[in-house]
């Protein structure tokens, strides 16, 4: 064991995985000499020659459509988009080609593409730099998504994502780069498709997924304190969702809080909310209730606090849970 | 080039000085010539031979000319299949054939090609299934053809995507040690998307073996192309991406096959990617939907009918001895057969199977496309049972 970063881990999984398929590339904006702004590619390309890791021309939707055509070639291409919302001039590529290939063809193409975003905020960062994008993707069939919020996680996800036979939009929470575990690598964690419980609990299940996670265990640290014993699912894998341990869990607990840090109107927080609702409704001693970011767009870095879930917003919804058997005040009319 | 009196008095006083050799123009063999290339008149009389596009030998252009014919007999067939419900939607290619043939003659069968939704009768010149050519606009399917058995991408209906991917196919390509050449079919209009930039600009960065066929047809379904650039031409834009571009008459086979046999030689030599115009024309409406009349007169169309390319070329083939009055309807014949043959082929109604919505997804179908594909088979099993009651 060892302590390591989750961005560390992130670099030990890119590089294991050209040590072990020397059809893997890792390419775009910045990833070559200087490493990445995130550092994430950091000695790739002295490593492994600036064939396997290059700088590309600064275009995303070229950067993707390129990613398209080399996997086509027979490589497994892994790109970097610089940050969320940068991501978004590859959008066209990634919803009409990456995501439909193989269907288009019947199977007869397949883009074994990870496209890696960076994404989330609570890191000061100025607009455009801090957006959640993860429903964009979540929404596309054919795309898998995933994002890790554990440094082994980071580490198994990506190795997995770069093995997959699909392409995979890889979701990096920025904000939990630079936070430490206890990790030993070459770490293999659960598979795509499965939800992990990081805290079992009795009284409520908490699920959340990336950047939420550490705030959902932090919350449940706190609710102990109220007397609440609350269990936390991290999602891990959005596409393919596991709805077996996400509905055993509320079944177990009876009541339900999806927390994101993206905006919540369409989310994907909304799609599990209706998901554990349609399944687990006889369980359920409560209505499932939301925390995310409020609808707008990524504030300016003095004002992302207010926006961002933070625990004490994590309680007061756990405190609306109907314990006390009443309906929720908040939605009953005046 | 003339000396005039001005650029002699301008010179007079260098020569006072130790001459400093002028930096050689880093544009030079980049800009296309200012007039297309043209081999043959509009008549087919042939224009004097010029050392940089030599003529293709001329059983390649017989060749061409049977392509041709066929090509637009395919053509004429696929717009009636319109007419009787066989097919969604066509968008014609009726007077572009020397580029839809000249675009897949002048590959390889191992390079690849990357064609748009207009591309129908290029993908059958190439020798693919017309029924599978046809599959997305019959709509039983999205691509009907196996695209890595066929080194032809599916027909892209994004404007302008497809020339990234080329430029990363190319480059992939090369990276294995193959010598592969990608060709990417694109129209006037798509020229304006940033994904033609990009792709270029890729392809030249990396110096991917890479043709970018323009077909200039004129028209993005009614916006003229003066609407799409104000360049003198769009071979123009190649010179800012550093890469080498020509412009050619579309309505001469034989130039066309010139100038892009020279840009395939230029790409597979590993020179990088080069850019070709066809200044051609749509015969026809963009697809059987669209009403032409609203946006162009029929005396423009008329008028390029005396630049129709297959006549230009049977002339041409003619006058050279290399095509008589049997061999044009021996082909003429064939061209007949394979349309019947799509005709009768087309007229079966496809089957089609809902359950295989869910095959392809992913290669593992999700937990939850597991459980729809088992909503849709119940679905199935009670509409089967209802008329095996009626």
């Amino acid at each position: 064991m060892a302590t390591m970063t989750m961005a560390k881990a992130l670099n030990a999984a890119l590089a294991d995985a050209m040590l072990d398929d020397e059809r893997v590339v890792v390419f775009g904006e910045d990833v070559g000499q200087l490493g990445g702004v995130f550092r994430i590619t950091d000695g790739l390309q002295a490593r492994f020659g600036d064939k396997r890791c290059f700088d590309t021309p600064l275009a995303e939707a070229g950067i993707v459509g390129f990613a398209v055509g080399l996997a086509m070639s027979g490589l497994r291409p892994v790109v970097e988009m610089q940050f969320d919302a940068f991501a978004y001039p590859a959008f066209e590529q990634i919803a009409s080609h990456v995501a439909k290939l193989r269907n288009r063809t019947r199977g007869a193409l397949s883009v074994p593409i990870v496209i890696r975003v960076p994404y989330a905020g609570g890191i000061g960062g100025v607009e455009h730099h801090c957006d959640s994008s993860e429903a964009y993707y979540a929404h596309t069939p054919g795309l898998k998504v995933v994002t890790p919020a554990t440094v082994e996680d980071a580490y198994s996800l990506l190795r997995e994502a770069i093995d997959d036979p699909d392409p995979v939009v890889f979701m990096e929470p920025k904000k939990l780069y630079f936070a430490s575990a206890e990790a030993e690598l070459p770490a293999r964690t659960a598979p795509f498709g499965t939800a992990v419980v990081r805290r079992p609990g009795t009284d409520a299940t908490l699920v959340a997924y990336g950047p939420a996670v550490p705030v959902a265990l932090e919350a449940a640290e706190a609710a102990r304190e109220e007397g609440w014993d609350l269990e936390v699912v991290d999602v891990r894998s959005i596409v393919p969702f596991d709805d077996a341990t996400v509905t055993a869990s509320v079944r177990r607990t009876g009541r339900c809080v999806v927390i994101q840090e993206a905006q919540g109107f369409a989310g994907v927080g909304a799609e599990i909310a209706a998901r554990v609702q349609e399944r687990c409704f006889h369980a359920l001693h409560a209505p499932v209730l939301r925390v995310s970011g409020l609808d707008i767009p990524y504030p300016a870095p003095m004002l992302e606090h207010t926006h961002l879930p933070s625990v004490d917003r994590v309680l007061d919804t756990v405190a609306r849970l109907q314990w006390d058997d009443q309906p929720d005040t908040r939605w009953v009319a005046a | 080039m003339t000396t005039t009196p001005q650029a002699v008095r301008r010179a007079s006083p260098r020569t006072r000085r130790p001459a400093t050799p002028a930096a050689p123009d880093p544009s030079a063999g980049l800009l296309p010539h200012t007039e297309p290339v043209r081999l043959l008149d509009p008549d087919g009389t042939p224009l004097p031979a010029r050392d940089d596009y030599p003529e293709p030998p001329v059983e390649e252009l017989r060749e061409m000319y049977r392509r041709m014919v066929v090509g637009r007999r395919f053509d004429v067939q696929a717009t009636a299949l319109t007419k009787q419900g066989r097919l969604a939607v066509y968008p014609s290619s009726r007077g572009q054939e020397a580029c839809q043939v000249g675009g897949v003659l002048a590959l390889r069968d191992t390079d690849w090609v990357f064609p748009t939704y207009r591309e129908s009768m290029a993908l059958t010149a190439r020798g693919i299934d017309p029924v599978e050519v046809l599959t997305l606009l019959r709509g039983d399917w999205h691509c009907g053809y196996d695209p890595a058995a066929a080194h032809t991408a599916p027909q892209c209906t994004p404007l302008a995507t497809q020339c990234v991917h080329a430029a990363g196919l190319a480059y992939g390509e090369s990276y294995q040690g193959r010598d592969t050449v990608a060709l990417a079919f694109i129209g006037d209009g798509a020229t304006s998307e940033g994904d033609f930039h990009e792709g270029v600009n890729f392809a030249a960065v990396f110096k991917a073996p890479v043709v970018y066929f323009v077909q200039n047809n004129k028209y993005a379904i009614s916006v003229p192309l003066s609407r799409q650039t104000a360049a003198p031409s769009l071979a123009y834009k190649g010179v800012g991406y550093g890469v080498p571009s020509e412009q050619v008459d579309g309505n001469d086979p034989v130039a066309v096959l010139a100038v892009l046999t020279r840009a395939v030689a230029h790409a597979r030599a590993g020179q990088g990617p080069f850019l070709v115009e066809a200044h051609t024309y749509r015969m026809e409406p963009h697809t059987n939907a669209d009403d032409q009349t609203r946006y162009r007169d029929a005396e423009e169309v008329e008028a390029w009918r005396d630049r129709d390319p297959i006549a230009r070329l049977e002339a041409y083939l003619r006058n050279r001895g290399a095509l008589d009055d049997a061999a044009v309807a021996a082909i003429a014949e064939e061209a007949e057969a394979y349309a019947a043959a799509l005709r009768d082929r087309m007229n079966a109604q496809p089957a089609v199977d809902p359950l295989s919505l869910f095959d392809h997804v992913y290669a593992e179908p999700t937990p939850q496309l597991v459980e729809q594909r088992e909503q849709v088979r119940a679905e199935l099993a009670a509409a089967g049972d209802e008329e095996g009651d009626a």
